[in-house]
């Protein structure tokens, strides 16, 4: 009766968690095509969808429908296993990194403090680098699969355009880790809380990290895995229906997940601007309950400006070209890291010091 | 040399400052253009709800003219079929007989008369061959269609609605 003692309700409450966390993403995935579609008619001069359903609101639907119901269609040298294997693995992946992120504070329900992030664990921005890097492998082994010459280059482009561009997202993290002293995402936000917000004492290792975070999600001014022009739509070419549409999918919760780090570890997650949180949590009456979901709001708001900014940075840079992209990873993100990083550690240790040797 | 244009810009091929080389600062000028465009009048025509007004000489689908008493103008003298540079028109002429005064203006008349739509290029020049103001080139677009035979367009799809007769698709037609 050792197996039956478990603390069910804590894993039923991770479950709910789960699932809410999951679909969430995927209905915030959703909007994100269609954002994305607007925001680029937008900037430039067009309406953008606006047929289905008022202001076009049911677009991303009709689009799911129509990746349902178009036909599949797996080429006949394709390794069928891998080509399969390929989007799902994709799609783990970038959901994956949504468990240790902070979504709110606690919530009281049923008797149960709830905590809303799936789980704390002490190395979480460990645990996100590691799911990203996994992410590579559902283009690798999906443009490996096509059995095309365009996607197999296209997948070696992804693969080493995430190497080179861990590598500086790597060390500029390890600055900040210095500042904050741990790797838990969810003790970050809560020191961010009632210190200032981190992009204060790191806005160089900010700048590094949103770079990369942009070139690990294979977005425009980095997208030379699907360069349309060179490698016509390189490592997802093959791919048709909603294989298609989970590689596509993926990118864009990608997209999410790292806003919502990004949010977390430089802009304070879930922490509202300019208003004490706990003094929020200890008043009494409307404010206490709805505290939890002011700072879950929060956070949705800051991810959907990082989404925005993501896109309109999308919209007005070309792309790089292959020697560039490498000459600004390797020689200009990687060494300007060390840098933050080196100037970092000596401030710190200064600090410690008390200002003097 | 004389430039063209007032907006010729001359290429300098000198090396780039340091404020260029970082690159940072031009992304962010060239995302504050970006961001002023939300701002910006979108010049698109949203299609079916409003309509784009045409040019007064816009030339359209073609229209077989009636006189002001609803006979039919064309006396089928196929001098818009030899302008017709597409060789989109074919018509068969008839004689009128003497009960028919009141339907063709003339003793003869196109008893078919044949435009393929497909092949017309809407250069109007068979409106210009005409020397009875028969044929028009109308403000409207010749409707898709599934089959090619359908393109064919005959006498009644051309011959403008009869005065006497029919005076409320008369109106219909001329857009009153």
């Amino acid at each position: 009766m050792t197996l039956l003692s478990f603390d069910w309700p804590l894993l039923l409450e991770k479950f709910v968690l789960i699932a809410i966390i999951v679909f969430t993403t995927l209905g915030i995935a959703l909007y994100t095509t269609f954002g994305e579609r607007k925001v680029a008619a937008i900037l430039q001069d067009r309406p953008g969808p606006n047929r289905a359903g008022p202001f076009g609101i049911l677009q991303p639907l009709a689009d799911g429908v129509k990746m349902f119901t178009k036909e599949e269609i797996i080429p006949t040298h394709a390794n069928k296993w891998l080509f399969i294997l390929g989007p799902g693995l994709a799609m783990v992946a970038a959901l994956m990194t949504c468990a240790v992120i902070p979504w709110g504070g606690t919530v009281h329900i049923f008797n149960r403090d709830v905590v809303l992030q799936v789980t704390d664990i002490n190395i979480g921005i460990l645990y996100i680098f590691a799911v990203v890097s996994m992410g590579i492998y559902g283009i690798m082994i999906g443009g490996w699969a096509s059995n095309n010459k365009f996607s197999l280059i296209s997948s070696l482009r992804a693969a080493s355009q995430a190497i080179s561009y861990e590598l500086a997202m790597g060390l500029s993290l390890i600055a900040l880790i210095f500042v904050t002293g741990n790797l838990s995402l969810g003790e970050m936000v809560k020191q961010q809380q009632t210190h200032w917000w981190n992009i204060v004492y790191q806005p160089l290792g900010f700048l590094i990290f949103f770079i990369c975070a942009m070139a690990e999600c294979n977005r425009t001014p980095f997208d030379l895995p699907e360069a349309e022009n060179e490698l016509n739509f390189g490592y997802h070419q093959e791919y048709s229906s909603m294989k298609l549409g989970f590689y596509l999918f993926a990118e864009y919760i990608n997209m999410i997940m790292s806003s919502a780090v990004m949010a977390s570890l430089y802009f304070g997650g879930y922490d509202i601007p300019f208003v004490d949180d706990n003094l929020l949590y200890n008043s009494s009456g409307i404010w206490h309950t709805l505290a939890p979901f002011c700072q879950v709001g929060t956070l949705l708001l800051k991810i959907v400006f990082f989404i925005f900014v993501f896109m309109w940075i999308r919209w007005t840079i070309p792309r790089f070209r292959y020697d560039q992209l490498m000459n600004l990873g390797w020689k200009t993100l990687i060494p300007l890291a060390l840098i933050n990083m080196v100037i970092t550690g000596s401030l710190i240790i200064l600090k410690i010091n008390h200002w003097h040797f | 040399m004389q430039a063209l244009t007032q907006r010729v810009k001359q290429v300098d091929r000198k090396p780039m400052t340091l404020l260029e080389r970082i690159y940072l600062w031009n992304i962010v000028k060239g995302m504050f253009i970006t961001f002023m465009h939300i701002f910006k009048k979108k010049p698109t025509i949203r299609y079916p709800e409003q309509k784009r007004e045409f040019s007064p000489v816009f030339r359209g689908l073609h229209v077989l003219n009636r006189d002001e008493e609803g006979r039919e103008n064309c006396t089928a003298c196929g001098l818009c079929a030899v302008a017709c540079p597409a060789e989109a028109i074919t018509m068969e002429a008839a004689e009128r007989l003497p009960n028919e005064e009141h339907l063709y203006r003339e003793e003869k008349y196109a008893a078919k008369y044949e435009i393929n739509m497909l092949r017309c290029i809407f250069c109007g020049l068979c409106e210009e061959a005409c020397p009875k103001d028969a044929i028009y080139l109308s403000e409207t677009f010749t409707p898709a269609n599934f089959t090619r035979k359908n393109f064919i367009y005959g006498k009644p799809d051309l011959l403008i609605p009869n005065v006497k007769t029919e005076s409320g698709e008369f109106a219909k037609a001329k857009g009153m």
